[in-house]
């Protein structure tokens, strides 16, 4: 009787199952979900639960690491993510103005469909949208050798003509998987930029996230981020989406400069704070000649000038 | 239990203690593998006789209490545990002061424990050096530039009988690291990590010399290979998905 008491304690609800499974695919390193996925089955051997926890976890890993899927007649990408999100399974891709059908658990894109009117911007928006697109495509072939970008609206796309604001959204992301050299990683960044028609200006809020994840014989995982804020005059939309690229490309740009900075400080500041290269007397330490240190602490306790 | 250690080597490092003890509610009957298999963060203790931190690990526990290397005594206090012999113990003794010196040296601070014992199968003993270390600025880091870090390692040394003067040790080394920046100009920078490597040596001369070199040789090949390997691959591979370029010299406007 106590036995099966025990047992009963130990044994995990359905609903703790799902949490954990949720947990585990949640924080699956960029572009291993799937492996993830496949370990975490045989764990957890309860498939209902891992459906259950998958129905839940794949779409919200899909919009925060912003995948990039093909269309199935190979005619352009979408980006999964709340920006392109017109339910929880179809995403809008505004240059080709179609809407892909992707299912999440298997991370693909089954079915397009033409968008319909009401889901794309008015013809005024459409020009200053379209134009950033451009710029922003231009600008991320020359950066990124894998890059994929997309430009949205997520506020005032109703709008016809000046007088009101509005609010475009850049994301740019790259993913690179090579599990058979045991590493993987990914670049996301989100331009958020607002159109002030009153004041005649354009506010810029940008986010990058990179990750990295190396594995042989090992896990080390390298996750940044950083945030900035930039502004620009309201102008025409290729002067201003002119210049709304090179302010993208000069933080991106200044982004990758300061990481190149963190990496060159590890070895030397920043890594010497966990464990020095040499102790403080830089010379190797004198194994044969511990006496030495039994000796000096017996004086400093005798003197009482221990620490 | 591959799959288990299979979702460990990819979950992030500093979530380590949280997927250990969700795997082990999902596979109790797999937990004591998953224990000796999985490295997870150390814990420390404060040793009241000696006003000392102690590290704990499965090697000074006995039911719920830890044993402390500075005044040998159980934390909560436990009867009948177990203790090292006397001779094994004078041994512990020395190799935790002498620690505590070499700790001092490569990491400016931290704790650090010794724990020996006897091995039930072989004639020989085991021995466990433990370090542990916040270098964040507002513990341990003197140069202040770590908004959290922390390094851990785990040295287990299997020491085999003496035979003519010589003794076989086997080194097993984890080192779990932790280390994030903040500035206001590049954001947040976080690196994580944990590896595990292993050494054999035979030799003549005194233990705690043997273990202490031994130890010292692997801890500098660990910390080489984190800073140069795994942290280099990690920059590789951000370096592939946007390859740095020249800032533009001017720009348009402000």
């Amino acid at each position: 009787m106590a036995d099966e008491e025990d047992h009963q304690e130990t044994e995990l609800s359905d609903n703790q199952k799902i949490d954990i499974a949720k947990w585990f695919l949640l924080n699956s390193p960029p572009g291993e979900i799937q492996y993830v996925a496949k370990d975490l089955r045989s764990v957890l051997r309860d498939d209902n639960a891992y459906q259950m926890a998958a129905s839940e976890a794949f779409p919200f890993y899909n919009k925060t690491h912003i995948i990039s899927l093909q269309f199935p007649d190979r005619s352009g990408d979408v980006l999964v993510s709340s920006f392109s999100e017109i339910s929880e399974d179809e995403y809008l891709d505004p240059r080709t103005a179609q809407v892909g059908k992707i299912d999440h658990v298997k991370q693909i894109c089954t079915d397009i469909r033409p968008a319909k009117d009401e889901e794309l911007p008015t013809p005024y928006i459409e020009e200053y949208r379209c134009a950033l697109d451009a710029e922003v495509c231009k600008y991320v072939a020359e950066a990124y050798p894998k890059g994929v970008c997309s430009v949205y609206c997520i506020s005032g796309k109703d709008v016809e003509e000046p007088g009101s604001d509005f609010e475009l959204v850049v994301l740019i992301t790259a993913t690179r998987l090579s599990p058979q050299n045991f590493c993987n990683g990914s670049w996301r960044s989100i331009w958020n930029i607002e159109f002030m028609d009153e004041l005649q200006t354009v506010e810029v809020r940008g986010k990058m996230q990179v990750g990295a994840h190396y594995f042989e014989e090992g896990n080390v995982q390298l996750e940044a981020q950083h945030e900035c804020k930039d502004s620009t005059m309201f102008q025409s939309p290729d002067d201003s989406s002119f210049s709304l690229a090179n302010i993208i490309r000069h933080h991106e740009t200044e982004y990758m400069s300061s990481l190149e900075t963190s990496y060159s400080n590890l070895p030397d500041s920043t890594f010497k704070d966990l464990r020095r290269k040499l102790p403080v007397t830089r010379t190797l330490f004198p194994w044969h000649n511990t006496m030495q240190f039994s000796l000096t602490r017996d004086i400093t306790k005798e003197l009482g000038i221990e620490k | 239990m591959e799959a288990a250690l299979g979702l460990m080597r990819r979950i992030p490092p500093k979530h380590t203690e949280a997927a250990l003890s969700a795997l082990v509610s999902l596979l109790p009957s797999y937990s004591s593998d998953l224990l000796s298999q999985v490295d997870q963060p150390l814990q420390v203790l404060c040793d009241v006789d000696s006003a000392k931190e102690f590290i704990l690990c499965d090697y000074n526990r006995d039911a719920d209490s830890y044993r402390s290397p500075w005044s040998n005594k159980y934390h909560p206090p436990l009867e009948g545990g177990l203790y090292p012999s006397p001779e094994l113990r004078t041994l512990e003794i020395e190799a935790n002061e002498v620690f505590s010196v070499y700790r001092d040296q490569y990491y400016e601070g931290g704790t650090s424990s010794v724990y020996l014992w006897e091995d039930d199968e072989k004639e020989g003993f085991l021995a466990c050096f433990l370090i542990k270390k916040d270098g964040s600025k507002y513990a341990h880091g003197v140069r202040g530039y770590l908004n959290e870090g922390g390094w851990d390692a785990i040295h287990l040394i299997e020491v085999g009988p003496e035979v003519e003067g010589m003794a076989d040790y086997c080194l097993t080394s984890t080192v779990m690291l932790s280390m994030t920046t903040d500035h206001e100009n590049s954001g947040t920078f976080s690196l994580s990590g944990s590896i595990r490597r292993q050494a054999e040596l035979s030799v003549a001369d005194g233990h705690l010399a043997n273990m202490g070199k031994l130890i010292e040789e692997i801890e500098g090949k660990l910390r080489y290979s984190l800073d140069q390997v795994y942290f280099g691959k990690t920059k590789e591979m951000i370096w592939t998905l946007r390859p740095p370029t020249e800032l533009p010299s001017t720009r348009l406007l402000p």
